[in-house]
């Protein structure tokens, strides 16, 4: 056995039973296959998509509004573009936006909430007076107002989830670390002259990392849901990109008849954000344990 | 804290936080937008209109004056005028709130009652298939897209079934053979009181769909808040006491731990309605309910940004008011909260 193995036993004893723990929960682990099926599929799109080129959004007008048949699988849309691959090409821009966006409300909803906490006073209470503004108001409709007033485009949507969500985790790790500056390991650090940033990165963030972890990941359904709507309103993604929200928009005059056109992209937001959803309900089964499920 | 310094903190904390709403929008409309009057007219303006735009929002002053100016208007009622109704923003938004009301609350308390019961029928079959399948039901809930649902309960309801109108408050040959008197803004409640049982009909089968794709969300949440909370409540030392001596295990659910579950379950209550206000900006477009989430879209869609700032600081008062109502009720039920 390894030297590296033999210091950190008990930390791979943990994160193996964790793992158990994770994979006993069936529903859990259906969600993840799904996860990186969904990944897989946005990948390598290109070449299973029946038809790539309508994918990426050229129209074929001779074959518009057509039924589910052998030639196109879920039917096509008011262009004549064969919905099944508009799905598959649309399996991305949820995917990279719910890692980015989220990425970036950790990015700078953690370390402020860390700084506030760790040094108290009068900065944390700015913080958390500008952290209740942005609480006390509907996140989702905030990001919408945001874009309304920047423009619409894939990338301000994303700016203005993020503008409006990172007050969630500065209030999370917040309280966090609030209790945690008074443990004795961090009361010893600092006695030992450890600079207070480095105590911040090295002990306060770190041991808030499970409730963030639990929280992003429910979160990703939630990033994925938002952005979407922002894409139904027209205010995300443009055409002819293909987007599950937008398509969901596309096919929404034709719903009654065509329904095939949006009704398949919602069904795919529907199975991937529950996806996550399940994902993140295991992980807090194994991150928190007092959590009663 | 007494309960009374902790109400005068809670109603301090309420009035800052509709100033910072209101400013963050200040920010957004007057800071933000690269020409600020030409954004306020529309693009297709004469030069006249641009100037008295500039002068009514003090354009030419510095940011300081204006932002005065705009807190101004916004205490006194004067939110300036819609640019696609033509009339001030405040009425049009008086006029277009309580249909919004009625979907919101009909849409909770629904969700309310429905997730409760199945909360604590789950946790008393902890474990069992039915178990799973409704946590795969309430976590559906929470995962679905709410427009998206809206278009299919659509299609199902109006066109395979045929039972349910598609869209609208009410139907035109109702609401001109029997016309609801407005008393309150919202059609089923007036229809309701003034005994107008024709129109009474009709706005109901046009109130379920939006009512039910606006719950879906919170049933879950609500569903799912009842259940862990009521599996804790099982175990407290009392309840066990319960069981042990033979309490009727209907009488031990439902009076002894639902009792000390609710709690919890009323604070994501509170929380959902922030996502049910939200739910109307796509609810209501879709099934066309003339509500501030239709007039909120609409408004966003035409570049009516008089209406879009008023919309959203009518949300911000809707929404610091219903939680006010919400800590308060819980601090007098519960006088430990305040105490904290």
């Amino acid at each position: 056995m390894s030297d590296w193995r033999v210091r950190h036993q008990s930390s791979l004893d943990e994160a193996r039973y964790n793992v158990r723990i994770f994979f006993k929960d069936k529903l859990a682990v259906i969600g993840l296959a799904i996860i990186v099926f969904t990944i897989v599929v946005a990948i390598i799109g290109p070449w299973i998509a029946p038809y790539p080129a309508q994918g990426r959004g050229d129209s074929n007008l001779t074959e518009r509004l057509q039924a589910p048949s052998a030639r196109h699988l879920l039917g096509t849309d008011n262009y004549g573009r064969d919905v099944l691959s508009r799905v598959i090409y649309g399996a991305r821009i949820p995917l990279i936006i719910s890692f980015v966006v989220t990425a970036a409300i950790v990015l700078i909803g953690v370390p402020i909430g860390g700084i506030a906490g760790y040094f108290g006073g009068r900065l944390d209470e700015v913080v958390m007076r500008i952290c209740d503004v942005f609480l006390a108001f509907p996140s989702l409709i905030l990001a919408i107002v945001f874009v309304a007033f920047l423009g619409p485009s894939i990338r301000n949507a994303m700016i203005a989830i993020v503008i409006s969500w990172w007050p969630w985790y500065t209030r999370l790790v917040r309280g966090m670390a609030v209790s945690l500056r008074e443990r004795p390991y961090v009361e010893a650090a600092k006695t030992m002259g450890v600079g207070d940033f480095h105590i911040i990165a090295r002990h306060i963030l770190p041991n808030s990392f499970g409730p963030v972890i639990v929280q992003m990941t429910l979160d990703i359904g939630t990033v994925i849901l938002a952005a979407a709507g922002l894409s139904f309103i027209g205010l995300g993604a443009q055409p002819p990109v293909a987007d599950w929200g937008l398509m969901i928009s596309e096919g929404r005059a034709y719903i009654l008849d065509q329904w095939w056109i949006g009704a398949f992209a919602g069904l795919a937001i529907l199975i991937l954000v529950l996806a996550f959803n399940l994902v993140g309900d295991g992980l807090r089964d194994v991150l928190d344990p007092r959590s009663k499920r | 804290m007494t309960v009374r310094a902790y109400v005068v903190r809670r109603l301090a904390l309420a009035v800052f936080v509709l100033l910072g709403i209101a400013s963050i929008t200040f920010v957004m409309a007057r800071v933000v937008p690269s020409n600020v009057a030409q954004t306020y007219v529309g693009s297709n303006a004469r030069p006249a209109q641009i100037a008295q735009a500039t002068k009514i929002l003090g354009l030419d002053k510095p940011l300081y004056q204006q932002y005065g100016i705009y807190m101004k208007g916004l205490v006194t009622g004067d939110w300036g005028n819609s640019l696609r109704t033509k009339r001030p923003v405040l009425s049009d938004i008086l006029h277009f709130f309580p249909a919004t009301l009625e979907l919101v609350i009909a849409a909770l308390i629904l969700a309310t009652i429905f997730g409760i019961i199945l909360g604590v029928t789950t946790a008393h079959m902890r474990g069992s298939w039915l178990d799973h399948v409704m946590r795969l039901f309430s976590t559906g809930g929470v995962s679905i897209a709410s427009f998206w649902l809206a278009l299919m309960l659509q299609i199902l309801f109006f066109r395979m079934l045929h039972l349910l109108p598609v869209a609208g408050e009410t139907s035109i040959t109702v609401a001109q053979a029997h016309p609801i008197t407005s008393i309150t803004g919202m059609p089923v409640v007036d229809a309701l009181i003034t005994g107008n049982w024709v129109a009474f009909w009709d706005a109901g089968r046009h109130f379920i769909l939006p009512v039910i794709t606006l719950a879906a969300y919170p049933m879950g949440v609500i569903m799912r808040m009842t259940r862990s909370s009521m599996l804790e409540a099982m175990e407290l030392d009392y309840i066990r006491m319960a069981r042990a001596m033979g309490v009727p295990p209907r009488v031990l659910l439902y009076k002894a731990a639902l009792k000390n579950a609710l709690g919890p379950v009323f604070t994501v209550v509170g929380l959902t309605f922030a996502n049910a206000l939200t739910g109307t900006f796509f609810v209501e477009l879709i099934f066309a309910w003339p509500g501030l989430g239709y007039y909120a879209t609409t408004s966003i869609l035409g570049a009516d940004y008089p209406a879009i700032v008023g919309v959203t600081v009518m949300i911000a008062f809707v929404y610091v008011i219903a939680n006010l109502v919400v800590d308060l009720a819980q601090a007098v039920v519960d006088p430990r909260i305040a105490l904290r």
